[in-house]
């Protein structure tokens, strides 16, 4: 018996979100009195390092060429098999949720996807997801042998690195049932952190008035080191990529700090992003519904508030 | 061409979500349903293969017959027949196995999906559909052109896009981007007229196994009072933000 994380890589680099499944993986071993072991599909980076996480042996699969959902996921689940393994843990990014279904319908186990926290008991193991735009939690109890725990990414965290360095075992990819699918172009922004594991969001609204004015979000942006990001309007207009438009609809996030700079909060709006730490809200609008779910807010014009926030910000940066 | 668009039965995006008393389920109460919002791209792209390529379109879900209203508006949208499969659906590894009996039954060249139903956010049920019925799946999609035995596809990947090609049959579960929001067809008077007399099926599900049970149902706790700060004393949030909020 054993927990296996899946430990996604980004142009075969690690990233936190591959360390936060890792150490899912093992705390739910731990809790499980088992241990904890990993596969890698493509990765450059060193897997040893995986073990300051508590994953004991890293599975290694290389040359597995461009993602294919069938390759990756029989290949995880051939290590799974390799370790012993009765659980798999998987990050809900793009790629993740891509991959849950099939690895689930590969292993035959039960899929329990969307997942804030850690499981409240592993025997039976019944664990919280996130559900309903994040108007409401459930706890799912698992009713088979099998289980695969799909968690949000971003959502539970890294905990501090300790010593360790795993072992590392090569296994081959799977590829002979793949359906073909062939890639023509991928077309990644580099150097960004994708929007959905950024811990620290600036978003901005129609209250902006023109896509010329963003370089007021993006320099508060800047100052603080967060992602930028928008409301549907402004991502239906073409002011901003649809990439950035979170909300229903868009994307899902869950940072440590969303800040919402002229964008009313419309209910559509807030099923996005109402799982953020701590919201700020800066309107003209005293009455705007965004208030009510905010923890900080600004009535103020954006064009007068977000230099000084800027420059304040940086007095902050300055200092530390 | 025949398209299958899976179609999800959920609360209205602007509905109050309430559990029942027991916390053991959800209370419909007082909600009133739609068509998932993530479903609504995906047919109107299978509607316009149907006008554009002469595709036949039709819609499955997996429900009571309380759902039939939602089938009906779906078919009032421009669908040809609608297939309901007469079950509860308990969870996502059941309804993929029924709608893959249907596949199987019928079959079909396209399948789509919404990415995620907006009740249960689970994004299960496409990946597993394909995995079933052994298709190549395409998650998150953002773009779809059929030629011939082809598709040109392009999907929303972490931090970026890519296009890719496969063969048809194939699983898609859609969003916006397969057809824009202001594309999406709604139902006119013709549509709810011809929709009352198209074929609406109701089949019995298969035997599947449950894989998994919602024990208790909780809701998030309510927010705290916002803070107003003075919009000329912007350095009062960032003290804020750095020493009582420790997020900057």
């Amino acid at each position: 018996m054993s927990v296996l994380a899946y430990v996604e890589t980004w142009e075969g680099k690690f990233k936190k979100t591959s360390f936060e499944t890792a150490a899912y993986a093992a705390h739910v071993a731990r809790e499980m009195g088992t241990e904890a072991v990993a596969v890698v599909i493509n990765a450059t980076d060193d897997p040893t390092q995986l073990g300051q996480y508590g994953i004991s042996t890293v599975y290694n699969a290389s040359d597995a060429g461009d993602f294919n959902n069938y390759t990756w996921a029989n290949t995880i689940v051939a290590a799974a098999n390799e370790a012993g393994a009765n659980g798999i843990i998987i990050s809900g990014t793009f790629g993740g949720k891509m991959l849950a279904g099939t690895t689930a319908v590969a292993f035959d186990g039960a899929l329990i996807s969307n997942i804030s926290d850690k499981p409240s008991s592993v025997n039976p193991m019944v664990v919280r997801r996130s559900a309903f735009s994040s108007k409401g939690f459930v706890d799912y109890e698992v009713k088979a042998d099998r289980f695969i725990l799909s968690i949000i990414p971003n959502g539970i965290g890294v905990p501090q690195p300790e010593d360790g360095a795993a072992d590392v075992v090569s296994i081959a990819v799977v590829n002979d049932e793949s359906p073909v699918v062939e890639v023509k172009e991928v077309d990644r922004v580099k150097g960004q952190i994708p929007l959905p594991e950024a811990e620290l969001v600036v978003s901005a609204g129609r209250g902006l008035k023109d896509p010329g004015n963003w370089n007021l979000i993006e320099d508060l942006a800047d100052a603080l080191g967060a992602s930028t990001a928008c409301s549907k309007p402004v991502s239906d207009m073409g002011w901003r990529p649809h990439s950035e438009h979170v909300g229903q609809t868009g994307i899902a996030i869950n940072p440590n700090l969303y800040i919402a700079i002229g964008i009313s909060g419309a209910i559509q709006h807030l099923a996005g992003v109402s799982a953020s730490n701590k919201i700020v809200v800066i309107n003209t609008d005293p009455e705007a519904p965004f208030f009510k779910a905010a923890d900080y807010g600004i009535v103020g014009d954006a064009f007068e508030v977000i230099p000084k926030l800027t420059e304040a910000v940086k007095a902050l940066k300055a200092n530390q | 061409m025949k398209v299958l668009v899976c179609i999800s039965h959920v609360p209205d995006t602007t509905a109050k979500i309430n559990f029942t008393a027991d916390q053991k389920s959800f209370d419909k109460n007082g909600v009133s349903f739609v068509i998932n919002p993530y479903d609504e791209f995906g047919l109107t792209r299978a509607v316009w293969l149907q006008e554009k390529q002469g595709a036949t379109v039709t819609v499955v879900n997996v429900g009571n017959a309380e759902t039939e209203p939602t089938l009906r508006k779906a078919l009032a949208i421009g669908a040809n027949d609608a297939i309901r499969i007469n079950a509860e659906p308990t969870d996502a590894y059941f309804v993929a196995k029924q709608i893959a009996h249907i596949v199987n039954e019928n079959g079909y060249d396209l399948i789509i999906a919404g990415r995620e139903s907006i009740d249960y956010n689970g994004s299960q049920v496409p990946g597993m559909l394909a995995a079933m019925l052994k298709l190549p799946f395409v998650n998150a999609c953002v773009g779809l052109e059929v030629n011939g035995d082809k598709a040109e596809v392009i999907r929303e990947i972490d931090g970026g896009k890519e296009k890719s090609v496969v063969s048809i049959p194939a699983v898609i579960a859609g969003q916006k981007g397969l057809v824009e929001e202001k594309d999406l067809k709604i139902p006119n008077m013709r549509g709810i007229m011809q929709a009352r007399t198209k074929p609406l099926n109701v089949v019995e599900p298969v035997d599947a196994e449950v894989k998994t049970e919602a024990v208790h149902y909780e809701k998030p706790a309510p927010k705290g009072e916002c803070k107003m700060i003075d919009a000329d004393n912007v350095a009062e949030l960032v003290d804020l933000l750095h020493n009582e909020a420790k997020v900057i």
